[in-house]
């Protein structure tokens, strides 16, 4: 595969060297004249001077053939940028995006980049994750295919504790997949019995959540 | 007319005063808080403080009841971005981008955005201004 990365600091230039050793062809973009001297003696041809908002930088670095397009600088709108032009006006179809502020998300959703890493978004999901909390915790966002992965915790109050999953009455666009009880995970199906202290993984679209919750958590106080 | 205008520099600053003047309801975001000094000095509009990707201050500034918006920040990509959340977030009916580089200039007002590139016009005058002299010989 060739891989177009911009932006060539620690999350650039490590993905470079990944990328390298798996066999792939890679161009490694970034504008900063220092910076740019280190990356070229560490990486020779593969680094190259410029700004990949450019359009005439991307195209000398050939982003027409690239399969995938990654943008990691640390400027948001820059990274947005880079992965529109390369979509829209070169038909590069997969690009990856770093968000540094999480307040711009919105704004690469917007113009469709939906494949997006922020170490903020990350770090807040592993900690919700952690905290033992009975609410529905997101454990995977498969935004391209519009479902999620969820997570929670059955307690004695549940209206789902004690009952069948077929009995659930579960909302449309949601499926349990499984059940986790004293450190084993079961494949959760129709006669499987919710206990309380049960971890239930499941998979929804988004908007079936809400519903979800009445069906398995208890009535807010 | 309520307008937006994101950026209060020379550009900015210059848009604003004028609109104001005409009687227009103007709005002016700028995250230097100097920038005000820019506007007159019975400046009647707002004047909001803040990085127009953040979309409270957006909000804050208007953007939701504006009939047009003006993006003329120092950065092409900043500016790019602001006027397509103006426009496809906001829906404002009438969004005008600066934009420095021709090519990206021409690229996105091919996307649809209304773009006004301040290179490409210098390029065409002094092109213009010299082809117009007849030179030494003439």
């Amino acid at each position: 595969m060739y891989i177009l990365i911009a932006g060539g600091g620690k999350v650039g230039s490590n993905l470079a060297a990944t990328l390298l050793k798996m066999g792939h062809e890679v161009t490694l973009l970034d504008n900063d004249r220092n910076r740019y001297a280190v990356l070229e003696s560490r990486f020779e041809h593969v680094a190259r001077y410029g700004d990949a908002t450019e359009l005439f930088v991307l195209e000398r670095a050939g982003v027409e053939r690239a399969d995938l397009v990654v943008a990691v600088t640390g400027d948001d709108e820059d990274n947005i940028i880079v992965c529109q032009v390369a979509k829209e006006k070169y038909g590069v179809e997969k690009s990856i995006a770093r968000v540094n502020d999480p307040r711009n998300q919105p704004h690469f959703d917007m113009v469709g980049i939906n494949l997006t890493v922020s170490a903020t978004a990350t770090i807040l999901a592993l900690i919700e994750h952690e905290l033992p909390a009975h609410e529905l915790v997101t454990l995977l966002d498969l935004r391209r295919e519009n479902l999620e992965i969820v997570e929670f915790a059955i307690d004695a109050g549940s209206p789902a504790a004690g009952r069948t999953v077929r009995d659930l009455n579960l909302p449309n666009g949601s499926r349990l997949i499984s059940v986790s009880r004293a450190g084993r995970a079961e494949i959760a199906v129709g006669e499987t019995e919710l206990r309380p202290g049960d971890l239930v993984m499941a998979i929804l679209e988004p908007g079936a959540e809400e519903e979800l919750k009445r069906v398995l958590m208890p009535a807010a106080v | 007319m309520k307008l937006l205008i994101v950026g209060c520099g020379r550009v900015g600053s210059a848009i604003a005063s004028r609109m104001a003047a005409d009687g227009h309801d103007v709005s002016v975001i700028d995250d230097d808080p100097e920038a005000l000094a820019r506007l007159p000095e019975d400046w009647p509009g707002r004047f909001v403080q803040g990085h127009a990707l953040d979309l409270e201050v957006l909000i804050d500034a208007g953007i939701e009841t504006a009939d047009a918006c003006v993006v003329a920040t120092d950065g092409d990509n900043t500016n790019i971005v602001i006027a397509q959340v103006a426009q496809k977030r906001f829906h404002c009916p009438c969004v005008v981008t600066r934009i420095l580089d021709p090519a990206r200039a021409a690229f996105y007002s091919s996307l649809g955005l209304q773009t006004v590139c301040a290179t490409s016009a210098a390029i065409e005058t002094t092109t213009q201004a010299i082809c117009a002299t007849p030179g030494r010989t003439g």
